[in-house]
């Protein structure tokens, strides 16, 4: 008899769990009236209510993309039911049956996570972190908050920035996160700071709309130094099935910073993400992506490399299972001379699931000396499941170094062989390759988010054999 | 024979549906060691791999048996924790698996029983150390990038953390210069032992410098065409397989 693996028998539909939500109120659609009362109830300053007026505007004129997945499953005209939920949920801890709690225990994620993720209200618990993390930054002049304050006590800051990198007329969900944004992530490191050890966000706000629409925006000054990781292995409890978030990272002359995530979506979920970073003079963005569930992604990190000597490195792998449509990759413009991009996307593919590459490399006439290299590997571990690669590379400038390279691949049976020969089962020998695949994205993780990747594939492939 | 350890009868395999082994008959007892000659394409390597079930190797009669076990239906785990070893003729690439990592994941999965990262990872020094392999190695991905030396000293590395009760050497001894032979060999040597046996595919007798044979094999077209003491080694150094293969031709 085989052994099973230790997450093997946790069913995966768990995760799925049925509508048991009532909504406070429906309408036909998003209006003025209920973004002036998000906004009311947030307390916010009149340019932002301003903002998320004209941004609605937006959204209203513009249409869906007419590239890539299909997203029609998504209830546009019902997105107004994203937006306000009914806020005192009634579901507590004790109702959550036993195998997600057992879930959560075996992903390793922290106690003090259980019960949020489980969707049971506002229990999350992140004060005492939260807190001694503040006490620790606040010495050293770093801002870290959540976006719903910042907005009110970095108002300035928060203005100049907010949106600059993604306007709300980039695309229609940009739009609609203009619109309704909540929740999210602020950091402001400033020049010459170096933030020894990784900034993880924290702030997980139950308000309405957050975690759908939440906005990330960090700013790492002149000469600063910052790794920012957001992340979460366990799939949000959630009901609603649209994801809009929104990501701006300025990264100032000579700063560094490293934003990594790993996300894993419930399998109903629309994951249309956006996030951007803006490059100074030799400053340098490095994009660690892993990114698990959902049944539509469609995520491109986009690097504007602004000034001279600017660099990005993208190192990301998607997973895609039966049902599902993980279209993901990179952005970079080289905007300027002597800037340098490395892009190493790799996807994982089974059961029917279809991974797609998608990048753009862009050069401006005037970036002379620039380098790029693309690496793109796929691995599908069953004939049903699909793989693409559309790479788009558009060069204004002769004098550019650009080297690209696409492989898709099989596990092959002499490699199986191999591992059984040594006493592993079919089963771990695959799950084995499969990680070793993921090796190069694990290895640039922290430990902890290391295991919880190799976890999350482990559950990913539950089911591969017979 | 007392006892019986491996008891190959009468073996007929496919490959892609053309027979290569036809009517193998094979007995290694326990602490002996075997050598098996014979020309290229005679069918050495499909019976190292048909030991271990390949999925790709197919009995079509004859059987298999091992400590009294029929190993026929088993697949290549069932027999590795039964303590058969292959060392491989082309060992794979694992790239993104580290040496130490897939070794102890390996060791567990034979025995049952979980060891620490620390203590495992002494026992791997003590035996790379042995084999004069830089501890480096136990970091790197298996066998990636890996020179065809370091591959053949890696598969021995293998057997001596794995220590199985029967292993088979696939030209282990092949592509490698002088020094590296003697490494290899010493690993071997260290492995031997009264309670284990070993089978040695090779082309060359240096490595039998080092390694005493019991039996000698001319494996040729499938069959074992002749076997012996350690003396047939000279009687084919002299005069080749040519003479031994227009006999088997002929039968
Ligand atoms: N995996 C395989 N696929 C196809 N043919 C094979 C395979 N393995 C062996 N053969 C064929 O079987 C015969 C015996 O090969 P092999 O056992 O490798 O010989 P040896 O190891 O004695 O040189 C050869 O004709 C070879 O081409
Ligand atoms: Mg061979």
């Amino acid at each position: 008899m085989r052994k099973k693996t230790q997450v093997a028998d946790v069913n995966r539909s768990l995760y799925d769990i049925k509508d048991k939500f009532e909504y406070s109120f429906k309408t036909d659609g998003l209006n003025e009236d209920v973004i002036r009362e998000i906004s009311a109830q947030k307390n916010e300053p009149d340019w932002m209510l301003e903002f998320r007026l004209k941004s609605l505007g937006i959204y209203h004129k513009l249409d869906v993309p007419p590239w890539g997945p299909d997203i029609s499953g998504l209830d546009i005209d019902n997105i107004i039911t994203y937006v306000k939920p009914k806020t005192d949920l009634n579901v507590t801890w004790d109702d959550v049956p036993e195998d997600i709690k057992n879930t959560f225990v075996r992903l390793g994620i922290p106690q003090a996570e259980h019960k949020y993720l489980a969707g049971v209200g506002a229990q999350y618990d992140s004060e005492v972190v939260y807190h001694s993390v503040q006490e620790n930054f606040r010495k050293q002049g770093v801002i870290y908050l959540d976006m719903d304050t910042a907005v009110k006590e970095y108002e300035d800051l928060v203005r100049k920035h907010f949106m600059k990198c993604v306007p709300p007329s980039d695309h229609k969900f940009a739009a609609l996160h203009g619109a309704v944004w909540s929740g999210g992530s602020f950091v402001y490191v400033p020049a010459g700071i170096k933030v020894e050890i990784p900034l993880q966000s924290y702030f997980r706000s139950n308000a309405p709309g957050a975690g759908q629409f939440e906005h990330t925006l960090i700013i790492v000054e002149e000469g600063a130094s910052l790794h920012f990781i957001e992340g979460c292995s366990a799939p949000k409890y959630s009901v609603n099935n649209l994801h809009a978030g929104c990501v701006e990272l300025y990264v100032k002359e000579g700063a560094f910073l490293r934003y990594s995530t790993i996300e894993n979506w419930s399998k109903n979920m629309y994951n249309l993400n956006t996030k951007r970073a803006i490059v100074e003079k030799n400053g340098t963005i490095e994009w660690i992506s892993g990114s698990f569930g959902s049944k539509v992604s469609m995520l491109y990190p986009m690097s504007i490399l602004k000034g001279e000597g600017a660099r990005s490195d993208y190192t990301g792998i998607t997973f895609a299972g039966e049902d599902q449509v993980l279209d993901t990759g990179t952005k970079v413009v080289h905007a300027a001379p002597y800037t340098t991009s490395n892009i190493n996307a790799k996807s994982i593919s089974k059961s029917g699931g279809v991974s797609v590459y998608r990048g753009v490399v862009r050069v401006l006439p005037n970036a002379h000396h620039v380098k790029s290299s693309i690496s793109c590997e796929s691995l599908m571990l069953d004939s049903d499941s699909r793989s693409d690669t559309i790479p788009v590379l558009d060069i204004n400038n002769d004098e550019v170094d650009i080297g690209h390279e696409a492989k898709i691949g099989r596990i092959s049976d002499e490699v199986i062989f191999y591992l059984m020969s040594r006493g592993i089962s079919e089963e771990e020998a695959r799950a084995m390759i499969v990680r070793g695949f993921a090796e190069p994205i694990a290895k640039e993780l922290p430990l902890e988010y290391a295991v919880e990747m190799n976890n999350l594939i482990r559950l990913e492939l539950e089911g591969t054999i017979g | 024979m007392a006892e019986r350890f491996l008891v190959i009868k009468d073996l007929h395999v496919n490959v892609e549906d053309s027979p290569i082994l036809k009517g193998l008959n094979l007995e290694v007892g326990r602490g002996e060691v075997h050598v098996i000659m014979g020309p290229n394409g005679a069918g050495k390597s499909t019976l190292a791999n048909v030991l271990l079930g390949h999925p790709k190797y197919e009995v079509t009669a004859g059987t298999i048996e091992f400590e009294g076990k029929l190993l026929n239906d088993l697949k290549p785990d069932e027999r590795a924790k039964l303590g058969l070893f292959l060392s491989f003729q082309y060992p794979e690439e694992i790239p993104g698996v580290t040496m130490e990592n897939f070794l102890r994941m390996a060791k567990i999965a034979q025995t049952g029983e979980s060891i620490s990262i620390t203590k495992f990872n002494r026992i791997l020094r003590e035996k790379m150390d042995l084999l004069a392999m830089k501890p480096e190695y136990a970091s790197r991905y298996v066998n990636d990038g890996f020179s065809g030396g370091e591959k053949k000293k890696s598969e021995i590395l293998q057997m001596l953390v794995l220590e199985p009760k029967l292993a088979v050497l696939d030209e282990t001894d092949s592509g490698l210069d002088v020094d590296a032979v003697r490494v290899v060999a010493q690993g071997v040597k260290q492995y031997r032992s009264s309670e284990n046996a070993i089978v040695i595919i090779t082309h060359h007798s240096r490595i039998l410098e080092y390694i005493q044979p019991d039996y000698v094999h001319f494996l040729i077209d499938g069959r074992i065409a002749k076997s012996g003491g350690p003396e047939l080694i000279a009687e084919i150094e002299q005069s080749g397989f040519a003479a031994l293969q227009s006999q088997s031709g002929r039968a």
